[in-house]
């Protein structure tokens, strides 16, 4: 494939970042945002080409027969470090890398699209368009890496955009810390990359993709008798690779600034923290998996992290008020889903074909970021409107905003697993991949599975229907309304692919070996997980339908768990402890303390000695001409009487 | 009877003691600058001696002596230059109080 | 004498303080601190240009332009000359910090005499990055220390006096060591019967010092050029120092003085005594492993912008000593990058700290907040830099601490690996200090309404920052380019040490 698409692919929105960050000042939120939103554009026309090329154009550079190759488009040696380690920069296109062509950028654009309409008039538009190039730019980069080191690079460039958007709103100080939370946190989470990226090409000697993925024996047999602390080599490696990831995806404990990150501007929110950046660490395993499948244990640690992830959030979500935060809660436990899907597919899974949990992980990755995108930013017309992040200042809002209602619902019903939406397809062959490695897998993730319909209808009953507060006093006269068209479109468009892209038939483009895999709905499972969402819609319509004290009572009943459920299990808390009381009081200002005391101290001390020595001796030079004739002679006398002695 | 040597030393040797003791316990600084006059015509006196007697053929004692002459009128002239201008600034030259450029 | 190009370096900052001698305004002072430094950069692009030519024509000599005159025979001392790509980064680097910083003092009170003692200043520099002759190069070392003394004492803020006076005398402290080490090498620099030299290129040929002495020089050099490199626990001058430093000589300080020290550890004590090296580098391993942590984390809890990035500078320039303690081509590269890349960001620090001081007339970040909306240009700025000095990817930062955590990575001993993992964390701390200042300072609601009426940069400010930023990104996006120019110098033969390992 020529390299020229692929180079335009990430040089468009570099070069996007650079005029609008540059040069933004001087223009126009019109111009600047049309740009911007032209960029993407263009990128999103050649990004599907090259998908499409990738796909079904049956070149022989990417389909062998029925096998999907993995094809390098370029590779430029960036950073040479030794002979065998260099940092490079390329294009890797295989399934995976493509299909996040395809969904990267139409998050994106729909993103730029619907932000015309929302942060329209808002200050630094400009500055917000420079950042969203940014990060689309970023995270293009992250997917197409050859080289562990450019995702590496990549991934801190997707941070630190995710930072900048964060603290769009830099005059709140709950931006503020919000910002600097989710950076401190994922950095913190990349140490553990980096160190993994480091123990691996220690004993690999290589930082490409390619000879280590495609060679996984060779990779395990440069292990060969490496264990520390009772765990192999190469099990350290992949878990502290998948650290990473574990920050970034906003696996338990490291989850902590996701919900936060929520202080971002709602179109922000859908495309980096729903749809794409958190999504980053199931894409670093899939992308590393060749190697993951050689570890039992590594798989066993993210199958037990996502579980407990998936879990906790779904039980955050049913107790939450603000709904972005009810969606971000939602997203952690979805990406559990991924992450476990991903964690079952070990190649001693002999009931079912491994490739199964990858590929559903994949799937649900695709289906999520279209239906959790439209969520968000059905929840941004929402908040747009009703100016309140709030479910308790909404209600009844079905009658007044019928698009985004429509779509709300599309968005919740693919969420919930219902055929024949997209959520249906992907997460039936994550329970099945659940099921054929361990029946207890499966019932839990089942269970994760109901909460989730749970909660996202309680949020939408909250919404759309129970009680119809006085709009027309609170908002002097105004009522809520569906936004404009910039907005709307989006909404639609996405509600669309929600419902469809279910029938897309996963199996025959993204798999983990490139062969073909033949998706059969297991209807035992299906109907069995449908059964349960349409179970949980039920009870959840029976307690939010209409305005009632049926939900108050419940939480009445066991106070305590609402509460911990609502501070989200005090996680923040332990967090602000262990920062502020150890790190910050029990480690920094002691070291700081002794560095001006003991070390400076030491310093000052060896002048303050010496100043005080010569003050002591310095009366010998009293200025007295006969006191030093006196000690003259005294000295002479001393002499003369030594050279008596020892002549005599 | 001989007038040897040592007719000449114990009188220098006197001076020179003389001069000592009149340096380490005048505090006036004309007496202090009398006494190391004292000092150095006994060792003025050491020098013409010792030439006369142990080396009559050479001269090098008696053109120190005329050095040391020479010096010690300088120095005198000196000396009574700077006492006089102290005693100008402080009516006083007794050297205790001669403190102002210390510190 | 006058056709070697490297006299230059030497030769037009004289010509510059006599050009200053001269002037009679502050606009000539100006013209002459500008035009000067500007011609000394482009001297040192012209030279890294032939360079690269000589070295691409199959030039394998460790030094080029090697030349020698004879200064004192009786001692052998003489001033001899001679680069190679190192020392050619090095007077890059010094070249945009003294353009930069003339430019961020464009306002000083007494413009005369500082300009003539920071121009005096930077001929040490130059000297000491162009000697080769061990008496020269110490030589031109003392003339870089001691103008920083009245410097600070004269043009800077705060507890000036005690700081100027502390800075001096610990540095001098190490120049005690430094030069009990410099005189030791020199009566061993030849084998018996042969006369004796102060060359570095000779002595490393002789290879003539005794394993004994070299377990006591090494240490003696290493030390003396670690106390300037910032290394625990001889670090405590930094903070105060640069605290109370003019900006342009803070930049000129952290930014070039500091890389004197490394640059003299791995061109004296590890070039000439490499078996010692070997054998104690883990005794300095430790201590500038503490230095990494320590200095971070003291970062933390800071309140002046100033300290905060003085001992930010203490963690950055530990890991320079650091890696090159590894060893190893790669992480010695990586110090040189880094001293490169902390060289440039540092002095964008502290000319954007000069700058933000200069108008708030106050330093404590509990005292300010909100610059982003009153100091639009500056703030980014800021951001920027510490981007930069956290290591975001695109900037100088992150090429220099990769190629230092990958080299030492390589490093075949546990101990050393675990180390450097230690050392690994720092940029979890480094993003701490740096967003607590970033949302303390820039981010926020505006603390201070009398802040409100600050203007932004002015025109001489703006080239300034923007300068630095340019080559901090070029670093940052180009390194291979760097990687290549300085990695020739550490191949197995002539860095013996590397051989070794």
């Amino acid at each position: 494939m020529d390299i020229t698409i692929p180079i335009l692919i990430l040089a468009i929105p570099l070069f996007m970042f650079l005029l609008l960050g540059l040069a933004g000042v001087k223009m126009s939120h019109k111009l600047a945002g049309t740009l911007g939103t032209l960029g993407m554009g263009t990128v999103l026309v050649l990004s599907y080409y090259t998908a499409f090329t990738y796909y079904f154009s049956g070149n022989p550079e990417f389909i062998d027969g029925t096998t999907r190759l993995q094809a390098v488009i370029f590779n430029h040696t960036w950073l040479q470090f030794t002979p065998a380690l260099a940092i490079r920069i390329g294009f890797l296109l295989d399934p995976i890398s493509a299909m996040m062509l395809i969904v990267i950028p139409t998050i994106s654009f729909m993103v730029h699209v619907y932000s015309l309409g929302y942060m329209h008039g808002e200050k630094g538009f400009q500055r917000y368009y420079a950042f969203l190039s940014l990060f689309s730019f970023s995270m293009l980069g992250l997917v197409v890496a050859t080289n562990i080191f450019q995702m590496y690079i990549f991934w801190e460039l997707v941070g630190a955009s995710s930072f900048l958007l964060i603290g769009f709103f830099y005059t709140l100080p709950s931006a503020v810390s919000a910002c600097k939370k989710a950076f401190i946190v994922t950095r913190f989470a990349d140490l553990g990359f980096l160190i993994g990226i480091l123990v691996l090409s220690y004993f690999t000697h290589h930082l490409d993709f390619l000879p280590m993925t495609q060679n996984p024996q060779a990779v395990l047999a440069s292990f060969e008798g490496v264990t520390f602390l009772g765990a192999s080599g190469l099990t350290w490696a992949l878990v502290l690779i998948f650290t990473g990831g574990m920050g970034k995806s906003a696996m338990l404990p490291l989850h902590i600034w996701l919900p936060d990150a929520m202080e971002g501007p709602t179109p922000v929110s859908a495309l980096i923290h729903a749809a794409t950046m958190v999504v980053a660490g199931v894409y670093l395993v899939a992308r590393l998996f060749p190697l993951y499948m050689l570890e039992d244990a590594a798989l066993m640690f993210i199958t037990v992290v996502g579980a407990a992830t998936a879990f906790y959030a779904a039980m955050v979500a049913c107790a939450q008020i603000d709904i972005k935060r009810i969606l971000a809660f939602s997203t952690i436990s979805q990406i559990a889903f991924m992450m476990v899907s991903l964690g079952v597919a070990s190649k001693n899974n002999v009931a079912i074909h491994e490739g199964l949990g990858y590929m559903a992980s994949m799937f649900h990755l695709f289906t999520h970021a279209m239906f959790k995108a439209l969520l968000f930013l059905g929840a941004g017309s929402l908040i747009h409107a009703v100016h309140s992040n709030n479910y308790t200042a909404m209600g009844g809002l079905r009658k007044y905003m019928p698009i985004t209602h429509i779509t709300f619902l599309i968005g919740c019903l693919a969420i919930a697993g219902i055929w024949p939406f997209a959520g249906f397809f992907s997460k039936d062959e994550i329970l099945s991949a659940c099921f054929a490695n361990g029946t207890f897998w499966g019932i839990w993730m089942m269970m994760v599975a109901a909460m989730t319909a749970f909660y996202m209808f309680r949020m939408y009953f909250l919404v759309f229907w129970w009680d119809n507060p006085d709009y027309e006093k609170e908002h002097h006269g105004h009522l809520p309304h569906d936004p404009g068209f910039a907005m709307t479109f989006p909404l639609i468009f996405l509600g669309i692919v929600s419902i469809i892209a279910g029938f897309i038939p996963f199996g025959q483009l993204v798999t983990f070996d490139g062969h073909e895999y033949h998706i059969h709905i297991d209807w035992s499972i299906a109907g069995l997980s449908m059964g349960v969402a349409i179970l949980s819609i039920a009870f959840s319509a029976w307690l939010y339908m209409k305005k009632n004290d049926k939900p108050q009572r419940m939480a009445d009943s066991c106070r305590w768990l609402w509460t911990a459920a609502n501070r989200r299990f005090y996680w923040d808390e332990i967090y602000l402890f262990i920062t502020r009381r150890i790190i910050f009081d029990g480690i920094c200002k002691p070291i700081a303390w002794f560095d001006r005391h003991i070390i400076d101290g030491t310093m000052d001390g060896f002048a303050y000695v010496t100043n005080k020595a010569s003050y002591a001796i310095r009366g010998f030079q009293s200025g007295k001409v006969q006191m030093y004739i006196w000690w003259y002679l005294i000295g002479a006398v001393v002499l003369g009487i030594i050279t008596a002695i020892c002549v005599l | 009877m001989d007038i040897t040597l040592i007719w000449y030393l114990v009188p220098a040797i006197v001076m020179f003691c003389c001069g000592v003791y009149g340096f380490l316990t005048r505090r006036n600084m004309i007496a202090m600058l009398i006494s190391l006059e004292l000092m150095l015509n006994a060792v003025d006196i050491n020098f013409v001696v010792f030439n006369r007697y142990l080396f009559p053929s050479s001269m090098e004692g008696w053109m120190f002596t005329l050095f040391g002459i020479a010096i010690a009128a300088a120095e005198t002239a000196l000396a009574i230059a700077i006492i006089i201008n102290l005693f100008r600034v402080s009516k006083n030259i007794d050297v205790r109080d001669a403190t102002k450029m210390k510190n | 004498m006058f056709s070697n190009i490297l006299i230059y370096f030497v030769v037009i900052p004289v010509v510059m303080l006599l050009g200053l001698f001269l002037c009679r305004n502050i606009k000539q002072i100006r013209a002459v601190a500008v035009t000067g430094s500007v011609v000394l950069t482009a001297l040192s692009v012209w030279l890294l240009v032939d360079y690269l030519a000589l070295r691409a024509a199959g030039a394998t000599d460790p030094m080029l332009w090697v030349d020698s005159w004879q200064w004192f025979a009786p001692l052998n001392i003489n001033l001899a000359v001679g680069v190679d790509g190192i020392s050619i980064a090095m007077l890059i680097l010094t070249g945009v910090i003294l353009i930069t910083g003339s430019f961020a003092s464009w306002e000083i009170p007494q413009p005369k005499e500082f300009f003539l003692w920071l121009i005096l200043l930077s001929t040490g520099v130059y000297g000491f990055f162009i000697s080769i002759d061990l008496f020269t190069m110490f030589m031109f070392y003392e003339v870089a220390l001691i103008p920083m003394y009245l410097l600070i004492g004269v043009w800077g803020s705060g507890n000036k006096n005690y700081s100027a006076m502390k800075l001096t005398l610990m540095l001098m402290g190490g120049s005690a060591f430094l030069m009990l080490g410099l005189i030791g090498i020199y009566y061993h620099s030849a084998p018996a019967g042969q006369p004796l030299t102060w060359n570095i290129l000779e002595i490393a040929q002789n290879d003539a010092i005794s394993h004994g002495w070299q377990t006591f020089l090494f240490p003696m050099t290493f030390v003396g050029f670690g106390v300037l490199g910032a290394m625990f626990p001889f670090h405590t001058w930094s903070p105060d120092g640069h605290a109370s430093a003019p900006t342009a000589v803070s930049m000129l300080h952290a930014g070039v003085l500091m890389k004197l020290g490394g640059y003299g550890c791995f061109r004296v004590a590890i070039y000439l005594m490499p078996h010692a090296a070997n054998e104690l580098a883990w005794i300095f391993l430790i201590l500038t492993g503490i230095s990494v942590v320590y200095g971070a984390f003291s970062a933390c809890v800071q309140n002046d912008l100033k300290y905060i990035n003085a001992y930010s500078s203490v963690s950055h320039c530990g890991l320079v000593l650091f890696a090159i303690l590894m060893l190893n081509t790669t992480a010695m590269t990586g110090a040189i990058m880094q001293m490169l890349s902390h060289g440039l960001m540092t002095a964008l620090f502290f000319a954007l700290i000069g700058m933000i001081y200069g108008r708030t007339h106050t330093r404590d970040i509990r005292e300010m907040g909100g610059m982003m909306q009153i100091l639009p240009y500056l703030s980014v700025c800021y951001v920027i830099a510490g981007m930069a000095s956290l290591g975001l990817p695109g900037l100088s930062g992150f090429v220099a601490e990769m190629t230092i955590f990958v080299g030492s990575f390589e490093h075949s001993d546990l101990f050393h690996r675990v180390f450097v993992i230690v050392a690994c964390s720092s940029i979890v701390t480094t993003a701490v200090y740096i967003l607590r200042v970033v949302g303390k300072l820039l981010y926020g609601p505006v603390y201070d309404q009398h802040h409100m009426t600050l203007t932004d940069a002015k025109w001489w400010e703006r080239v300034a920052t923007a300068g630095l930023i340019v080559c901090v990104a070029g670093i940052g996006f180009f390194p291979n380019f760097f990687v290549d120019l300085i990695k020739f110098t550490f191949s197995p033969e002539i860095f013996t040490v590397i051989g070794l390992n």
